[in-house]
């Protein structure tokens, strides 16, 4: 591991003016399960790791029925399912939150870092993305917001500018019967890379048969997590049915966009987005129709 | 008693079968385990002494390259960096053979794998190492050592290497063709074979003949802690090694041969050892170190593997095609078997296919057999040995066919074994006649067992299915090498038990059992000890299940020796003729005087001379082990997955001497056979880069992956052991991957014939059969 400086930032302004001064030579670090592995295995060579945890705003997480919910970029994935109105409101990201690492993990790990560091596979981004979140980002120029849909370009690269940090996601308040869903498959029980993650988001109207709206997002098929627009919008209007379900399964699989790599092969992957979207869907749909 | 009477009491011994003991048996806690459980255990790793330097060592991005230069004046230029090594630092060695561990070694290549000489033949080929004042100066320094290549095509499989079209590892390589060199370039290192019978006609006998091909991927033991070497070169010559290691006495030699020095100018000091299973055998790092060390100005110098280096260097055994045809009579009796097994090396010859080729038949009796076995180099890391070496895949191939055999004739897959399994006198298709074992027996108890009495789960969801498997296997044991154990009475009773066989799976206890069981003392009050080789006699590894085994009959001996000179002792107490004096218990008795053996201990004291034993043996024995599991499977058609729901391993292990430890061999040995069933596989790109080198990637069984392992132990005791012990530690591994696989068909009807049964690999049979 290559020596580096090591700055605890206290503000938000602080972290940018260093990330300002030093461009790519600086990294943020939150619980740093990503970074401090990167950083052992020489795969990024920071000259400044400026840590962000002490920052109040990276660490709110605040929920209340009209901004839905806020979770500061460096909050642990532990204290989401630790709060019993998140885990009642959100099962859908805490089918992701829990996967993420083990226990141990989940104590450091946060979803602002799994955003950031952009995985094409990463957990928590489907559910995010299927969710409707926003990441809300600040820099020299102030704060801006972006879809978590449109947040990761590339593998490992984001729509943050060198001198842009994400200080928080926000998750929209829930609509009446709408609950998500995340589901992986790894060949492991536990201790795995999804070799394809599924996150669905359904809403049904008050007699709980008609799905009302619906969001579909992809993760391990293509170079960022997919948000597959037209497989949810299949479903806006239909009667909960395996029909439906097949038909959005089906456009989810055709937009994938998979390769085939040590995790999985192209066409395993293919076959699994459907696996996966009926069985992500069903279970959003119990969820919400309970 | 004289010592003569003591051997023939002791060989008496050896034929009751049904003795009552008062140590061997019970589950005393182990000695070593306070300290392992409170970390304060010493590993190689947590060596720390003044001027300690850290050692570094640059690895191949390629996989067979020609190595035109090696440039390291831009390392040795980085400040704190002390010292530069690579082949040229080696001395250059003859190519010769010797036996090492269970297995042989060519001590050229030995020399070549550590720091690569013209060629690297793998991703991860050690190539040059420094060492500096802390692992991160000597990481950044290993990086500026400039090599330049010439590439070469790669062969990463045994198919691609037996191509007559195919890229040379070795330019000196000729097939040794049953025992005749072949006179072309070749990958293809040996070819060996045994038939017996005639194969047409048994083939024609059969009235079911079933034939495949299988496919096994390489895998890695898998063991936690990294290999790391800590050595100072002496100004005085000598050196000293803390290595984790199966074996000291083989580490010193090895360290000896390759740096072509005497073995009395090498201590090697064995850590505790974070799991072995046959890849701490051979050398990695361990001279790399002394050089270092010698070329720094005699500071000690430390090197640690990455768990990249581990997968990528160390380890793996072989990837494999086996081909097996296999017909069966009517009534089940296995008629005739042809088999050819291909075993990958890796990149110098020496794949385990020899044991291979003995596993894959030896739990049947068969007429007609017909077994070819090929070494094949490849540019992956050199396979080295894997608990009970090459078994597995062996099993994974005969118990499949075995299964579909029994199938096709409507017969219960325990009962076609039955049929066919080799019990005391049959001929073994390797040739011996078989000893007493308790090969009939496993599969009578499995039978009979509650997981095969009970119906099979319901599966948990619509998309899954469920079935059964079961799966038998021979592993040989190593039941001879050298064992030599000190024994020293102390004059509070307790004893010292002084040995060099590295203690991986609770060892120590089972040698403190044994020698309590002999004097009739407690184990508690037996202090067993490893000790550095400069410090005991020679000990052959522990490996090849013979540690138990011959290392128990040396302590055994000692038990003896030190009876005969306690009796000598109180023979003089008591002013009586030693042969007077009976031993039972730990209490020595001549009429009416009679003494404890502690309270004789004290007596004696120190002042007198103490009561000492010293034993060297290299017994020659048997013992062989043979298992049978069952598994209970389920299938997700879906997705591909197999999740295990229940494991039986019915086992004959002679005498448990600690059953606890001798589960946890049955149990470690599933878990790591099922690993190599369902998901651990080495995966390189077209280039030959290992794409999964972590823990990561290369996936391992974790606890959430498994059931419990249930266990049955069959006790037939070994007669050639004087407590009736068997080896037990390698055959566990044996059956998983066939057992599996028969679940698996029994589950979904589809015949696997790749490992690993990856939800890939299922899900490509799933369509394959569909089309």
């Amino acid at each position: 591991m290559q020596a580096f400086e090591y700055i605890p930032a206290t503000t938000v302004n602080e972290a940018i003016a260093i990330l300002h001064q030093q461009g790519d030579q600086a990294r943020l670090i939150s619980g740093g399960t990503d970074l401090i592995v990167q950083l052992r295995e020489g795969r990024r060579k920071p000259k400044i790791v400026v840590d962000i945890k002490r920052i109040p705003e990276v660490n709110q997480l605040s929920y209340n029925l009209i901004d839905g919910l806020t979770i500061g970029a460096a909050v642990p994935c532990y204290k989401l399912y630790g709060s019993a109105v998140i885990k009642e409101t959100y099962p859908g990201l805490i089918d992701a939150a829990s996967l993420i690492g083990g226990v141990q993990i989940q104590g450091r790990a946060t979803l602002g870092g799994n955003l950031c560091n952009a995985s094409p596979a990463a957990d928590s981004i489907p559910a995010l993305i299927a969710h409707n979140a926003i990441a809300v980002v600040a820099g020299m120029n102030g704060e801006r917001h972006i879809p978590v849909q449109d947040f990761c370009t590339s593998p490992g690269r984001t729509q943050l500018e060198p001198d842009e940090m994400l200080v928080s996601i926000q998750v929209p308040a829930p609509r009446a019967h709408s609950y998500g869903a995340y589901l992986r498959f790894t060949p492991r029980n536990e201790m795995d890379i999804a070799v394809v993650g599924v996150g669905v988001w359904v809403a049904l109207d008050d007699t709980r048969v008609v799905i009302t709206a619906a969001r579909i997002a992809l993760g391990a098929v293509g170079p960022t997590p997919l948000f597959v627009n037209e497989a949810g919008a299949s479903l806006v209007g239909q009667p909960i049915g395996s029909q439906a379900i097949e038909k959005a399964a089906l456009i989810a699989q055709l937009a994938a966009k998979p390769i085939t790599d040590m995790r999985g092969s192209a066409e395993q992957r293919r076959h699994l987005v459907a696996v996966l979207t009926r069985r992500a869907l069903d279970s959003a749909i119990a969820r919400a129709s309970a | 008693m004289d010592s003569e009477t003591l051997e023939q009491v002791a060989s008496a011994d050896i034929s009751v079968e049904n003795r009552h003991y008062k140590v061997i048996g019970s589950r005393p806690i182990r000695h070593d385990g306070p300290d392992k459980v409170t970390g304060r255990a010493l590993f190689g790793a947590d060596i720390r002494m003044n001027g300690l330097l850290y050692g570094k060592v640059l690895r191949s991005p390629h996989a067979h390259a020609r190595i035109i230069s090696i440039d390291v004046s831009r390392a040795l230029a980085l400040t704190g960096v002390k010292a530069v090594v690579t082949n040229a630092d080696l001395p250059t060695l003859e190519s010769v053979v010797s036996r090492v561990g269970e297995g042989s070694i060519n001590w050229r290549y030995l020399s070549s794998n550590l720091l690569a000489g013209e060629k690297v033949l793998y991703h991860g080929h050690a190539i040059a190492a420094v060492s500096a004042v802390n692992p991160h100066v000597a990481e950044q320094a290993a990086s500026l050592i400039d090599v330049e290549y010439e590439i070469l095509s790669p062969v990463i499989t045994v198919d691609q290497a037996m191509r007559p079209d195919a890229s040379i590892l070795l330019d000196e390589l000729r097939t040794n063709e049953l025992g005749a060199r072949g006179s072309t370039p070749t990958n293809i290192a040996s070819h060996d074979q045994f038939q017996r019978g005639d194969l047409d006609q048994g083939f024609s006998a059969a009235s079911v003949i079933v034939e495949r091909e299988f496919t096994t991927s390489t895998v890695h033991q898998g063991y936690i802690e990294p290999h790391n070497a800590t050595a100072i070169w002496g100004t005085d010559g000598q050196i000293t090694v803390w290595t984790s290691t199966q074996g000291g006495h083989d580490a010193r030699r090895q360290i000896a041969e390759v740096l072509q020095l005497p073995v009395s100018r090498i201590k090697v000091i064995p850590m505790e050892i974070g799991g072995g299973f046959g890849g701490k055998i051979g050398i990695y790092l361990e001279p790399v170190a002394a050089l270092l060390s010698l070329k720094s100005g005699n500071r000690p110098v430390q090197m640690t593997m990455s768990r990249f280096d581990v997968l990528a260097a160390t380890g793996p055994t072989s990837g494999s095609v086996i081909r097996v045809k296999m017909g069966a009579a009517q009534d089940g009796q296995i008629t005739a078997a042809q088999v050819s097994l291909a075993y990958a090396a890796g990149a110098y010859p020496g794949s385990p296919v020899g044991s291979a080729m003995s596993v894959i038949l030896n739990p049947y009796r068969i007429a007609n057999v017909q077994v070819d076995g090929y070494d094949v180099v490849t540019n992956t890391p050199r396979a080295a040995a894997y608990r009970a070496p090459g078994g597995t895949n062996a099993a994974f191939a005969a118990e499949s066919v075995v299964d579909e055999l029994a199938n096709k004739l409507g017969i219960d897959p325990i009962d076609m074994r039955l049929i066919n399994g080799i019990k005391e006198g049959d001929r073994r298709v390797d040739g011996p006649i078989s000893r007493r074992v308790g090969y009939i027996e496993t599969l009578e108890r499995a039978r009979s067992s509650p997981h095969y009495l009970s119906a099979l789960s319901s599966p948990s969801s619509a998309t899954c299915k469920v079935g059964r498997g079961v799966g038998s296997g021979w592993w040989g044991n190593w039941p001879g090498g050298t064992s030599s154990v000190s024994v020293v009475v102390n004059n509070d009773g307790t004893v010292n038990l002084i040995e060099g066989s590295t203690d991986i799976g609770g060892s120590r206890v089972a040698m403190a059992m044994m020698l309590a069981e002999t004097l009739g003392i407690q184990a508690s009050d037996i202090k067993p000890m490893v000790v550095d080789t400069d410090s005991v006699g020679y000990n052959d590894v522990t490996a090849g299940s013979r540690t138990t085994y011959s290392t128990g009959i040396a302590v055994h001996k000692a038990g003896l020796k030190i009876i005969h000179e306690m009796c000598e002792r109180a023979a003089q107490l008591w002013n009586v003729d030693p042969g007077t004096i009976d031993y039972a218990d730990g209490v020595l008795t001549s009429g009416t005087n009679h003494i404890g053996f502690k309270e004789l201990a004290r007596k004696i004291g120190d002042g007198d001379g103490n009561v000492v034993a010293s034993v060297s043996i290299s017994p020659n024995g048997e013992g062989v082990a043979l298992a049978t599991h069952i598994v209970d499977v389920e299938v997700d058609m879906e997705t591909g997955k197999v999740q295990i729901l229940r494991y039986t391993a019915i086992q004959d292990v002679g005498t448990a001497i600690h059953p606890a430890y001798v589960e946890g061999q049955l149990q470690g040995g599933v878990a790591q056979g099922i690993g190599w069933a369902l998901n651990e596989e080495y995966v390189y790109d077209a280039q030959g880069h290992l794409l999964n080198g972590s823990l990561l990637d290369y996936r391992i069984p974790t606890a959430l992956d498994l059931p419990m392992i249930e266990t049955v132990l069959v006790e037939v005791p070994n007669t050639t052991h004087p407590f009736g012990v068997r080896g037990v530690g390698e055959v566990p591994i044996v059956p998983p991957a066939g057992a599996v696989a028969n679940a698996i068909a029994n589950a979904t009807g589809l015949r696997m014939t790749i490992l690993p049964m990856s939800p890939r690999h299922m899900l490509e049979a799933m369509w394959a059969q569909a089309k």
